[in-house]
């Protein structure tokens, strides 16, 4: 078969799948609404990796295909196809996101199993995927847009799945006014890029960028990165827009794990990466890709040190990994910092499903001081859990040891912010390390400080929910060896693999003077990121599992400090006294009293009402029944009517 | 030969005669025959011009026009007499109950 039908094939089947469901859903048992949901998911992956089986053998050059199905907008010299994209980063990024979202839908038939709202949750979740798969193979920036725009409703539905909540309506509100903010910024730089190339097509924009001769339109191109990378802010949760992320956590645990930590949150890592040779002609604009994510992954592990909720610590865990990724792209390894996007997917994603598992087993217990010791009883989970933060916390031989440093290989090399971006990166991995394993100690070792009353009915969760968990550690262990580094005499497949993809934009950047030759040998490096992990996780082990009141030490002298870091700097509240708090006074004293109230009720709407009727009430009056003054209306009317033919004709 | 100007003057004249009486005589079958008054001092005016043209349309028109006073008159009358049988009147100012 060809790659045309089969992408169509990869794209459409959870879309049919949130039809099914959606429109019939609710008259379908569990049984057969999950098995449309995973089965749509399930076919999608299935024609994801039957796509990449027949890309690989064509031998066909370029590498990269453009297959338009139809004309979906055409206006003057705007031209929009519905057309998909395939080139070997489409490729990476649909088998992660398929193999992910269907390891999760498995998982979520468990995990939903006693919730209300079964059939709306997988609807919402088959159409969250729909529209990933089309913002990962769109071919042109519009139809990246409706992916874009399309992933951000499923994510606001999904965290306002619960929506009696307050709490959870309101999260998603903000995850959808904050992201809106980004997208702005996106629909702004495209229209740039349109504006300049005539062209919303990525070939065409892609080939003419790469043509030009390096300096050329820098201007335009450093505005249209930076204004593409704030979309990326918003979607993808940096530094200043980060702040919706955390409160997501209000959704289902499956959706904090598929769109919350392993897809779409990493959009904006893949529209960086897909635009590259924009980048790469606008040194200053990947400058501040880099110099955000480096900085953003710093700022959220610390946050992460202080929290207690299990699942907002691996937000604001995830918030400081696409930092990483960021870090990774801005310094202009590309390839470095899709890898980790990958293995990150599925080492957050398992993280995330595990710590689902726990809140299954506590009864939605997620405040680590009331854990404690529970391996004894979630032999699986505990394993599993910890799988992932060894990934995560860069322990060698382990997925993410592997990306993150080549992340931090590249961030040395690199001439932004040298070296300071690797130390603060180095640093990051170190906090990363420690808040791990302190989660790790708090919930699966030490003593049990689970209430008496819901100590008893610990379980582990069905083979549904394991079955999941399981697959992923063993992901989260392997996505790594596709990419040997090179100081272990490996050949870095995976970057080799995506280096015709990234090759213009690294040509072009080779010209600046962006990449420094490294001075130090990549072993080196991994000596310190190695050393740093190593000091993480001992100094966790040392106070959460042997001296136990070192923490409340700390946390006692540093008051000051931990207070910040406990209220996460204090942003949201600032968010609240610079932005929220005004609109709502404006919103409430001027919009709804003046504008609402006054103009639109009182003007425009009984205004007109009153008025019709006071004409009327004027009008009535002719209409007196009596027959004589009808018939001198009339004369009147006809002698006025003959005057003024008198007039016009004399 | 009389000019066509005395004809117009005429009609005028009785064109103008009906109308006031249309407006201000109370008596419905007073008021009915201003009418009539009115629509002959026009086919008066139709008829003066169809002879001074030599056009006959003016004559086609007037026998409309006397067509339709005649069924005019029939409805008319016939309304007129329903509305003496209820009212016991016919003074025009005691008819005015279509209004808002």
């Amino acid at each position: 078969m060809n790659l045309e039908i089969l992408l169509l094939l990869m794209v459409l089947p959870p879309l049919a799948g949130a039809a099914l469901n959606g429109l019939l859903g609710r008259r379908f048992s569990q049984a057969t609404v999950s098995l449309i949901g995973c089965g749509g998911v399930g076919l999608s992956m299935v024609f994801a990796f039957l796509s990449a089986w027949v890309y690989s053998k064509s031998s066909t050059q370029p590498a990269a295909f453009t297959y338009p199905y139809f004309t979906w907008i055409q206006a003057g010299q705007l031209r929009a196809e519905y057309a998909l994209y395939y080139d070997r980063l489409t490729l990476i990024m649909t088998l992660t996101v398929t193999v992910v979202a269907f390891l999760i839908h498995l998982y979520s038939r468990g995990y939903m199993e006693h919730e209300g709202g079964y059939y709306r949750f997988f609807t919402y979740l088959n159409l969250f995927h729909f529209m990933m798969l089309t913002l990962v193979t769109a071919a042109n920036f519009p139809l990246m847009f409706v992916g874009w725009e399309g992933v951000g409703l499923c994510s606001y539905l999904l965290i306002g799945f619960y929506f009696r909540k307050k709490s959870a309506a309101d999260a998603g509100k903000k995850a959808f006014i904050v992201t809106r903010i980004g997208d702005a910024g996106f629909t702004v730089g495209v229209a740039l890029l349109f504006w300049t190339f005539h062209s919303l097509d990525f070939q065409t924009i892609f080939k003419r960028v790469a043509d030009l001769p390096q300096g050329e339109l820098e201007s335009v191109l450093t505005a249209a990165g930076l204004l593409l990378f704030l979309g990326a802010i918003g979607k993808s949760a940096q530094l200043p827009l980060y702040v919706w992320l955390p409160d997501a956590m209000e959704g289902p645990t499956p959706v904090s794990a598929l769109i919350h930590a392993a897809t779409m949150v990493t959009a904006g890592v893949y529209l960086v990466a897909r635009s590259s040779i924009i980048f790469a002609h606008a040194p200053s604009a990947l400058a501040v890709v880099g110099v955000v994510g480096c900085l953003t992954a710093f700022y959220a592990a610390t946050i992460a040190l202080t929290q207690n909720d299990l699942k907002r610590m691996l937000a604001y865990s995830t918030i400081s990994q696409l930092g990483y990724m960021f870090l990774g792209c801005g310094t202009g390894v590309f390839a470095a910092g899709i890898f980790h996007l990958m293995t990150h997917a599925f080492f957050k994603s398992l993280l995330f499903l595990a710590a689902g598992s726990v809140m299954h087993a506590m009864g939605g217990e997620l405040d680590m001081r009331k854990m404690g010791g529970l391996r004894h009883k979630l032999k699986i989970t505990h394993a599993t859990f910890l799988i992932a933060t060894l990934a995560i916390s860069g322990v060698p031989m382990f997925s993410g040891f592997f990306s993150k440093d080549e992340i931090l290989a590249g961030a040395y090399e690199s001439w932004v912010g040298r070296p300071w971006l690797y130390w603060l990166g180095a640093a990051t991995a170190g906090l990363t390390a420690f808040y791990m394993f302190r989660s790790v100690c708090l919930t699966f070792w030490g003593k049990s400080r689970v209430d008496p009353g819901t100590e008893h009915h610990l379980h582990e969760s069905g083979s549904k929910m394991t079955v999941p968990l399981i697959v992923l550690a063993f992901f989260s262990v392997v996505a790594g060896y596709v990419s040997w580094p090179r100081a272990w005499h490996g050949s870095e497949a995976f970057d080799r693999f995506l280096e015709p993809v990234f090759a213009p934009a690294t040509k072009a950047l080779l010209k600046t003077p962006y990449f420094h030759p490294v001075s130090l040998g990549p072993g080196a490096l991994m000596g310190f990121s190695i050393l740093a992990a190593a000091i993480g996780i001992g100094v966790a082990l040392w106070w959460y599992l042997k001296s136990t009141d070192i923490p409340d030490q700390v946390a006692e002298r540093y008051a000051d400090l931990y207070r910040i870091l406990t209220h996460k700097y204090y942003v949201d509240e600032f968010y609240n006294w610079l932005i929220v708090r005004p609109l709502c006074i404006v919103s409430d004293k001027f919009l709804w009293r003046v504008v609402d109230e006054g103009a639109i009720d009182n003007v425009m709407v009984n205004g007109t009402a009153e008025g019709t009727a006071s004409l009327g009430d004027v009008l009535r009056r002719i209409q007196s029944g009596n027959i004589p003054s009808y018939a001198t209306w009339v004369l009147l009317g006809a002698v006025l009517w003959l005057l003024y033919i008198f007039a016009a004709h004399s | 030969m009389v000019p066509l100007s005395h004809y117009l003057a005429l009609s005028v004249i009785l064109f103008v005669l009906g109308a006031a009486g249309f407006i201000f005589r109370r008596n419905i079958i007073t008021v009915f025959m201003c009418i009539e008054l009115m629509l002959n001092a026009v086919n008066l005016a139709f008829m003066a011009f169809s002879r001074f043209l030599g056009n006959l349309d003016g004559q086609i028109f007037v026998f409309f026009v006397i067509v339709v006073a005649a069924a005019e008159a029939a409805v008319g009358l016939a309304i007129i007499i329903a509305l003496h049988r209820n009212r016991a009147s016919l003074n025009i100012e005691d008819v005015d109950e279509m209004k808002m």
